[in-house]
C-alpha cells in the first residue's frame, strides 16, 4: 500500500514537535523543572516516534524511542538533569532534525551518527539510572551494560517484540474500543496494523462508515491518538474503554510500551522499587473513569485540534493578487459612481459603500493570513545564543520582547540571516568576556535583547547588547586603512555606518563566529531590499543598538496621492510627517542654489518633486505649493508638490518584473481609473535629487531659488 | 471560384504550411513606410495605445508603464528607437505586447497589417549595417513579392543593453 502521501504531513507535523521540543528543553530550569514541561517534551517525542514507526523511519523510530525512554524517566524524577544532559538532549534533537531531513530527501540516515547518539543516550541512561536508583538498579544496569551498541536495521525491527512484549504483559491494562469513522480500507489496514503494535488486538469488526477494533493494551488512549493521528484526522477517531474503570490505573502507568529497553531488561523488582508518585497515578485512574465520557466529548475536543490548516503559499499569494485586483475593480466603480446624482441613485451608492466596506475587511482578512508573529524568528535565537555564548566563554541572558509582533510572512522569512549574523555580531564584538565585564564594573552576565514593535506603518526590530560598544576611533581608523574616505568631523551615526562598508571589520582577531568583514554590508543590502533600513545606536562602554526598521508587508501600503503637474505619485503614507503651505518667510537659500525650509526651529532641505522627476507643467512658484515633510532612512527633507489628493490604500505592484528598477521610484500600483501610479521612494529620492543637482546648476533655465526668493 | 473551393484551397494552404516546419509565421507591422515583422509565437497580444504613465529619467523611447489587467508593462517606442521622422499617436498606434526572456513589454508601432508565413528561402540574412538598427537585432530579411520585411529578433532587441529594459546589476 501506498502511504508516502502522508509523509509530507508527518515531516510538517515531527519538525514542529522538534521545534516545540528545542523550545521546552531550552527554557527548562535544570535545578527545578516544571514538570508540565518535562511532559511536553516526552509527549512531542513520543508523538514523532509514532510517526516515524507508522511510515517506517526506522532509524529515526529507534533515535526517538531511545531518548523518550530518557526523557519518562526525566518527567518521573528518576534522573536528575543537569546542565550536560539537556546538552545531550538537544544534541539528540538535532540528530532526530538531521534524521528527518535525509528522510525527506528520500535518503537513509546517516548510520555512523545514528550509533554514535544511541550509544551517547544509552551510556547516559545507564549512569544516570544506575546512579539514582541505589543499587538494585545497578544490578540491573551491570546485567544491561554488556549489550552492545546496536546496529541500526536489526535494532529496529527487534524492538517491535520488545515492545509487544512489554504490552503484552500488560494485557491486564484494559481493553479499548478504537472505532474508525469513515476510514477507507487502505488506511484501516494500515491503523489496524499500528493499532496491533500498541497491543493485542481482541476483535475487530464493522465497515467503511465506523470500524471498531477492541484492543488490550496499557498505552493510553492520548498515545494511541497521537500516533493514529498520523494518518487519520482527530474526528475520524473515537477510543472508549471497555470495562477499563475496572482495570487498576497504577500497572496501566507503569506498564507503559515506552520503557527504556535497559529498564524492560531489568526484573519487575525495579519498578516496584519506584512506585509511581501518587499525583502521577490519579490522572491515570481518573482517566480511566472518564474514558467513557470522552468519547463523547470527543467531538468538541476535536474542533480546536484541527483549527489550522495547512495551505500553500503560493494558493495564499493568488487570493492576495485577486482581493487587490477586486479593490481596483471597487475604487474603479467608486469612482464611476461619483459621477452619478446622490439622490436619486442612492441605492446605488449604499450598495457600493457596502462593496467598499466588504473588500476593504476581505482584503484586511487575506493580509492577516500571511502574517506570521515574531516569535517563529526569536524562537531559534535561545539555542543559537547559548551555542555561542558557550564557545566564546561568555555569560550571556537573552531576552526577547513582542513576541507577538506580527510581521509579513515573506519579509518574517528573509529577516532571519541579518539578525542572526547582527546577534552573533553582538555576541562576538558587543558583549565583553565576564572578567572584562567585571572590571568595567557591570555583571557578570552579559545581557542581550531582541525586542520588535510596531511604529506606525514599519515594524522595529532591535538588538540591543549591553556590551563595549563601538570605538569611535578604531572606526576610522580602519576606515581610513581601508582607503574609505573619513575625517574626524564625522558624526557618530555616520562613523557607525562605516561598519556597513563591504569588508570592514573590526574584529582583531578572526573567529570562526565572526570577523570577516563579509556580512555587514550584506545585512544592509538585504535589509534595505526589504524595504527597510538600519541603524546603529552606540555608546562606548555601554552598548550597542542595532535597530532595524521594515515596512510590515510588502503588498499593501498606506500611500498618499500627490499631484505634479498632470501627474500622480504615491508617498508612503508612513514616511509622511505631516504637510504645509511654505510661507516666505521660512524659506532660506544657501550656497546659491540649496533652498531650507524652516519648520519649528528645523532648518529641512528643499527637493522639488518636479525637478527630481523632471516633471512639465508644474507649479514653480514654492509658495503656491505644497510641502510634505518626509523622512526617510534617517533624513528628513521638504518635498514640494502641486495638491494632496487623498489617502488611500495601494496595491504594491513589481516595477522590475517586467521593467527594471527606477531611481527615485520603489514600485508602482494601479489607481481606480486603471492607470498606473509610481510610488516614491523617499530616500532613493533624496540621492537622486542631490545626483542630479550639479546638472541643475548648470542649467541655464530660470532657477527654482531666484522665482521664488523675494528680491 | 466558389466559396466553398476557396476555403478547401485555403485549409490546403494552411496544412502545407504547417507540414513544412521549416517556414515560420510573422506578424507584419509598419513603422512609418517600412515594414517590419516579428515572430508571432512571440506576441501576447495587440491593443491599443492609452493611459502611459511616464517614468522619469529614462530614455525618450520607453514611453512609461502601463496596465495590463493587472499587470506593469513598460511600453518601448520603436519608431523613437529608430530615429523615425513622424512620431504620432492616433488611432491607428497600436501596442504589440511581446513575451520576451519572461518578461511582458509592450512595443508602439504605427499598425499592425498582416500575418505572413515564410519559408527558409524567403529568409535572405541581414547585411552588416545600420546605425539605429544593429544587424544583431535582426534575424534576417524577408522578401515577398516586391515587399521586404525587416525580421526583428526581438527577443535580442529587447533585452539588449541599449534599450535599458532589463536590469543588468540586479541579474
Amino acid at each position: 500500500m501506498d502511504i508516502t502521501e502522508f509523509y509530507e504531513t508527518f515531516f510538517e507535523e515531527a519538525e514542529e514537535l522538534l521545534g516545540d521540543m528545542e523550545r521546552h528543553l531550552l527554557e527548562l530550569d535544570v535545578d527545578d523543572p516544571d514538570p508540565e514541561q518535562l511532559n511536553a517534551i516526552f509527549r512531542a517525542a513520543h508523538s514523532i516516534k509514532g510517526g516515524a514507526g507508522t511510515f517506517g523511519f526506522l532509524v529515526l523510530q529507534e533515535t526517538t524511542h531511545i531518548l523518550e525512554n530518557l526523557l519518562d524517566h526525566t518527567r518521573r524524577g528518576e534522573l536528575t538533569l543537569r546542565r550536560d544532559i539537556v546538552d545531550t538532549f538537544l544534541e539528540a534533537k538535532d540528530m532526530l532534525h538531521d534524521q528527518l531531513d535525509a528522510y525527506r530527501n528520500g535518503a537513509e540516515p546517516d548510520p555512523e551518527a545514528f550509533e554514535r547518539i544511541c550509544k551517547t543516550l544509552k551510556q547516559l541512561a545507564l549512569d544516570e539510572l544506575g546512579k539514582s536508583m541505589g543499587d538494585s538498579a545497578g544490578n540491573a544496569t551491570a546485567a544491561a551494560q554488556p549489550t552492545p551498541p546496536p546496529e541500526p536495521e536489526p535494532v529496529a525491527e527487534a524492538e517491535t517484540p520488545e515492545e509487544s512484549a512489554a504490552e503484552t504483559a500488560s494485557v491486564e491494562g484494559g481493553a479499548l474500543c478504537v472505532a474508525l469513522l469513515n476510514v477507507n480500507d487502505k488506511d484501516r489496514e494500515l491503523l489496524v496494523e499500528e493499532l496491533g503494535q500498541l497491543g493485542e488486538i481482541r476483535e475487530q469488526r464493522g465497515d467503511d462508515k465506523r470500524y471498531e477494533v477492541i484492543l488490550q493494551t496499557g498505552v493510553s488512549t492520548d498515545d494511541i491518538e497521537a500516533v493514529m493521528c498520523f494518518i487519520v484526522e482527530p474526528e475520524q477517531l473515537q477510543i472508549s474503554s471497555v470495562g477499563a474503570a475496572s482495570a487498576p490505573a497504577t500497572p496501566a502507568v507503569e506498564a507503559r510500551a515506552d520503557d527504556a529497553p535497559a529498564v524492560e531488561s531489568k526484573p519487575a523488582a525495579t519498578k516496584a522499587q519506584v512506585p509511581a508518585p501518587a499525583e502521577q497515578a490519579k490522572p491515570a485512574a481518573d482517566k480511566a473513569a472518564k474514558a467513557p465520557a470522552k468519547a463523547a466529548s470527543n467531538k468538541a475536543k476535536s474542533g480546536s485540534e484541527s483549527s489550522s490548516l495547512r495551505v500553500p503559499v503560493d494558493k495564499v499569494d493568488q487570493i492576495i493578487n485577486l482581493v487587490g485586483e477586486l479593490i481596483i475593480t471597487q475604487s474603479m466603480l467608486d469612482q464611476t459612481a461619483s459621477e452619478f446624482d446622490g439622490v436619486t441613485h442612492s441605492a446605488l451608492h449604499n450598495g457600493l459603500n457596502l462593496l467598499q466596506r466588504n473588500a476593504r475587511d476581505l482584503q484586511e482578512a487575506v493580509m492577516s493570513i500571511r502574517m506570521m508573529p515574531m516569535d517563529y524568528v526569536f524562537s531559534r535565537f535561545p539555542r543559537l545564543v547559548r551555542d555561542l555564548a558557550a564557545k566564546l566563554d561568555k555569560d550571556v541572558e537573552l531576552v526577547t520582547e513582542g513576541k507577538s509582533t506580527e510581521l509579513d510572512k515573506s519579509l518574517i522569512e528573509r529577516i532571519i540571516d541579518p539578525l542572526t549574523h547582527l546577534v552573533r555580531n553582538s555576541l562576538d564584538h558587543g558583549i565583553e568576556s565576564p572578567d572584562k565585564r567585571e572590571a568595567a564594573g557591570k555583571p557578570r552576565t552579559g545581557k542581550l535583547t531582541l525586542s520588535a514593535q510596531h511604529q506606525g506603518g514599519n515594524i522595529l526590530i532591535e538588538v540591543i547588547d549591553d556590551g563595549a560598544g563601538l570605538n569611535r576611533k578604531k572606526l576610522l581608523a580602519k576606515a581610513e586603512s581601508n582607503g574609505l574616505a573619513v575625517s574626524d568631523s564625522m558624526s557618530d551615526d555616520e562613523v557607525w555606518q562605516l561598519i556597513f562598508a563591504p569588508g570592514f571589520s573590526t574584529a582583531e582577531k578572526v573567529s570562526d563566529v565572526s570577523g570577516r568583514g563579509v556580512g555587514m554590508d550584506v545585512v544592509k543590502r538585504n535589509i534595505q531590499a526589504m524595504g527597510g533600513h538600519v541603524e546603529i545606536v552606540s555608546r562606548e562602554g555601554q552598548g550597542t543598538t542595532t535597530r532595524i526598521v521594515l515596512p510590515l508587508t510588502l503588498a499593501i501600503l498606506d500611500g498618499m496621492s500627490i499631484k505634479v503637474g498632470d501627474e500622480v505619485f504615491i508617498l508612503p503614507l508612513g514616511a509622511v510627517l505631516e504637510s504645509l503651505q511654505p510661507n516666505e518667510d521660512d524659506l532660506y537659500s544657501m550656497a546659491g542654489n540649496d533652498l531650507l525650509l524652516k519648520v519649528r526651529d528645523e532648518y529641512l532641505p528643499v527637493i522639488a518633486l518636479h525637478q527630481v522627476l523632471d516633471v512639465q507643467g508644474a507649479r514653480t512658484k514654492l509658495t503656491e505649493c505644497i510641502v510634505v515633510i518626509v523622512q526617510g532612512e534617517g533624513r528628513r527633507y521638504a518635498l514640494v508638490v502641486d495638491d494632496l489628493v487623498g489617502q488611500q490604500q495601494v496595491v504594491v505592484k513589481n516595477l522590475e518584473t517586467n521593467y527594471r528598477k527606477v531611481p527615485g521610484i520603489s514600485a508602482a500600483t494601479i489607481l481606480g481609473d486603471g492607470s498606473v501610479a509610481l510610488i516614491l521612494d523617499i530616500a532613493d529620492l533624496h540621492r537622486l535629487s542631490r545626483r542630479k543637482a550639479p546638472r541643475r546648476n548648470n542649467d541655464p533655465q530660470p532657477q527654482l531659488v531666484q522665482e521664488v526668493l523675494p528680491s | 471560384m466558389t466559396a466553398v473551393s476557396q476555403a478547401s484551397n485555403q485549409l490546403q494552404q494552411a496544412s502545407a504550411a504547417a507540414l513544412d516546419t521549416q517556414s515560420s509565421e510573422f506578424l507584419v507591422f509598419s513603422l512609418g513606410d517600412e515594414e517590419y515583422a516579428v515572430d508571432i509565437l512571440k506576441v501576447q497580444e495587440i491593443r491599443g495605445y492609452e493611459n502611459v504613465t511616464r517614468i522619469a529619467n529614462a530614455p525618450d523611447f520607453i514611453k512609461g508603464v502601463t496596465n495590463l489587467r493587472g499587470v506593469i508593462v513598460p511600453i518601448v517606442d520603436l519608431r523613437i528607437k529608430f530615429h523615425l521622422d513622424k512620431v504620432e499617436y492616433g488611432g491607428q498606434t497600436v501596442v504589440i505586447v511581446v513575451n520576451v526572456a519572461e518578461r511582458v513589454v509592450g512595443i508602439v508601432v504605427d499598425g499592425v497589417s498582416d500575418v505572413m508565413t515564410l519559408s527558409p528561402d524567403q529568409i535572405k540574412p541581414a547585411p552588416e549595417f545600420g546605425v539605429a538598427l544593429s544587424s544583431d537585432y535582426l534575424s534576417g530579411l524577408g522578401s515577398l513579392d516586391d515587399r521586404m520585411l525587416v525580421l526583428v529578433d526581438i527577443d535580442k532587441l529587447l533585452t539588449s543593453e541599449e534599450m535599458a529594459l532589463v536590469d543588468r546589476t540586479a541579474k
